[in-house]
């Protein structure tokens, strides 16, 4: 059982390869995605995706942009914004849209685990509020 | 040459080595004195040479009626002394004239009449002897026959002689009237008085050498010098002679002629012919004389021309001078100029070069640290635990690791130094965050032994910035103060004032000072004089990016073991 089924997003290729293999090792289940299209599609297609890695800075729909259609569509699924330097000021609009948080490339492994696994537990507990509030609800209509 | 010493002299020696400075100004120099002397010139000599012509006109003019006057005169006087001899001739008849005592009665009433004029009256026959005389001389039985009158006499009916010695020894001349009507032909012949007679040229009189006088054909003087001495060259054969034939052409009329007489003077001859082309009525001045005004007018042209001329080339080394130090000035300004908008635009595009480096670089990068990291990652499998090189593996390992950091810190600062999009800009008082810093940096600045002093003004305008760029600004000097001081103890002051619409920060430091030859490099990207690993020589270009992002500009002074000052300029926030 993984810790979280993460979708990670950026258009450099060996970077996206070489962190999923890390991460996989610590229990991560990863599903690549190469741009921002690619991530909605699967986002899409894989209800399970529990948090978004996304690199601010790709060619065609950027972080930004693809960041606000996640949330319009997956309000629950989390945000991770991973960015360069020069972008630090976009990812940090990114959190006022609703992002989880911002990492720096390059980032130390252990921390982004770790935002990952708060990533997904803030997720969850939403997701567990949601549930109990429509049992309630449920309950509430039997009774 | 010289005018290059004059040059030379001219200039400071600074600017006299530069060949181009030494051109420029021997132009200008060159084309003010021609542009100020050809007018000069050309109006003066035009209207010297006018002047001369006219003036000379002038002087022919009135020369040429005076002696026209005067030819008119002298002849009217002749004429008139022939025609009373002609009448007392025809009145009175040869047989009373005989009488000597009415011959000394007529002359008597003619003395009356004109004063001494006539000096004596003789009755002379056919033959040339006289029969009759009345004057002072005792000419009686004077022959006359061979005398050169006598003969003209009797060809022509009447005769006024030249002038002539004859018997009595003395200058005079003859009038005398042929009365062939009755025969024997007999002649009434008057001694004219020399004296009388010159009084009426010697009256001619201008200037300091003007003299008139009067030449027979023979070019023997007719006229005595009167109180004014002749000149020497009077009466010269050849001059006079000359001076016939030059006046021959004219006729009647005056002429004028200019001429060198033997010793070289230049004199002016105005000349008539008198009785019937028999005399000569000459006037002569020396041209000095007679052109004197010319001269004078001459001479005032020349000063004034010399004058303006020193002046000219005065105003011409002055202005010349002038203009080349200040075109020097300003090339200098210029030049200085240059360099800070060189700089500035080498700073720009170094910015955007490095911004593209460090956004290039960052990717490769981080991919390399986590394959690193994944390498890391599989070294933990069992299998690899017993590997002999497994320490050292690891090493390597976080060797990359540590340098991919070093990568990350420096594509960072790059990028700040390069970056574009603003930071969130609030307005403020400069004097807190300067405040904030200096609390900041106090422990490190003890343990250096600096003193730091603020001096803060008060009223300074508002700025718009970003406080963590600012902060980064004066983090940076304050650093680079303290590093220049170094543990030898010193002094940093902050100090803030404002001017013209900026807010501006001093930090002066005592430190080591920055060389001349540094300080065109000071904010270049990657210029340190720190040690290797002290410093990536990043501080300035940042501080110096995030200044002139905000429109403001940094200056530095320094003096090597003196210290540096930096001044920022921050401009005021709009509307403030």
């Amino acid at each position: 059982m993984s810790i979280a089924k993460v979708l990670f997003v950026d258009d450099e290729v060996p970077f996206v390869e070489a962190l999923s293999k890390r991460l996989a090792k610590r229990d991560l289940e990863i599903i690549p995605a190469y741009s921002g299209d690619e991530a909605l599609k699967k986002l899409a297609e894989q209800t399970a995706i529990e948090v978004v890695i996304l690199d601010v800075k790709m060619p065609g729909m950027d972080g930004i942009e693809t960041l606000q259609k996640i949330k319009k569509k997956t309000p629950l699924v989390e945000v991770i914004m991973l960015t360069g330097h020069a972008t630090v000021e976009s990812a940090i609009d990114g959190m006022k849209l609703g992002a989880f948080d911002y990492l720096m490339k390059p980032c130390e492994i252990d921390v982004l685990v770790s935002k990952v696994s708060a990533a997904a537990a803030k997720k969850r507990s939403h997701e567990e509020k949601i549930m109990q509030a429509r049992l309630k609800e449920i309950t509430m209509r039997r009774a | 040459m010289l005018f290059d010493v004059i040059l030379h002299k001219l200039l400071p020696p600074d600017l006299t080595r530069t060949p181009y400075y030494r051109s420029l100004l021997r132009n200008i120099l060159l084309t003010i004195i021609i542009v100020s002397m050809i007018p000069m010139v050309v109006v003066s000599s035009t209207l010297y040479l006018q002047f001369r012509q006219s003036y000379r006109e002038k002087v022919n003019d009135h020369l040429r009626e005076l002696v026209q006057k005067h030819q008119q005169n002298i002849d009217n006087f002749l004429q008139e002394r022939l025609t009373d001899i002609r009448l007392m001739a025809a009145r009175n008849g040869h047989d009373r004239l005989k009488d000597e005592s009415f011959l000394q009665r007529t002359l008597d009433l003619l003395q009356q009449e004109y004063g001494s004029v006539f000096v004596d009256l003789g009755v002379v026959n056919a033959e040339g002897n006289q029969e009759a005389y009345a004057g002072p001389f005792k000419l009686a039985k004077a022959h006359y026959g061979d005398a050169d009158w006598f003969r003209t006499a009797v060809k022509t009916d009447f005769v006024i002689s030249d002038v002539f010695l004859g018997l009595r020894g003395l200058p005079h001349f003859i009038v005398a009237v042929h009365s062939s009507a009755s025969q024997p032909s007999w002649i009434l012949r008057a001694t004219i008085d020399f004296v009388a007679f010159s009084d009426l040229v010697n009256n001619i009189r201008i200037g300091r050498t003007g003299i008139a006088y009067i030449l027979n054909r023979e070019g023997k003087l007719q006229t005595s010098p009167g109180t004014r001495p002749m000149p020497a060259d009077i009466p010269d054969p050849l001059l006079a002679k000359a001076l016939w034939d030059s006046m021959s052409a004219g006729g009647d009329e005056v002429r004028i002629v200019l001429k060198a007489n033997s010793s070289g003077q230049e004199n002016i001859y105005a000349g008539a012919f008198l009785k019937n082309g028999d005399w000569l009525l000459i006037y002569q001045q020396s041209a000095e004389d007679a052109f004197a005004d010319l001269d004078r007018s001459f001479f005032i042209t020349t000063v004034i021309m010399t004058l303006g001329t020193a002046a000219v080339f005065l105003m011409a080394f002055a202005l010349s001078r002038m203009i080349v130090i200040r075109t020097a000035k300003a090339d200098e300004e210029k030049k200085l100029m240059g360099q800070k908008v060189v700089e500035t635009g080498k700073l720009a595009s170094i910015g955007e070069l490095a911004a593209g480096v460090a956004h290039e670089i960052n990717n490769p990068v981080a991919i390399m640290v986590e394959e690193a990291g994944w390498i890391g990652d599989l070294l933990e499998e069992k299998e690899f635990q017993d590997s002999k090189n497994l320490d050292e593996f690891k090493r390597a390992l976080a060797q990359i690791q540590t340098q991919g950091r070093r990568c990350k810190d420096i594509t960072f600062k790059l990028l700040s130094f390069a970056r574009k999009t603003a930071a969130k800009e609030q307005d403020i008082q400069i004097n807190y965050v300067i405040e904030e810093l200096v609390a900041l940096s106090a422990q490190r600045a003890k343990f250096s032994m600096v003193e730091v002093k603020t001096e803060l003004a008060e009223g300074l305008p508002m700025v718009r910035v970003s406080i963590s760029e600012l902060q980064q600004v004066f983090l940076n000097l304050i650093n680079n103060a303290i590093d220049a001081i170094g543990n030898k103890g010193g002094k940093l002051t902050l100090s803030t004032r404002a001017q013209n619409g900026f807010a501006v920060v001093d930090v002066t430091d005592t430190g080591s000072g920055i060389p001349a030859a540094n300080l065109n490099r000071i904010f270049d990207p990657f210029f340190t004089t720190k040690a290797v690993g002290k410093g990536a020589g990043l501080g300035l270009s940042i501080c110096y990016g995030i200044i002139n992002k905000l429109g403001g500009r940094i200056e530095v002074a320094s003096t090597v073991d003196v210290g540096t000052t930096f001044s920022v300029y921050i401009p005021a926030a709009e509307g403030d």
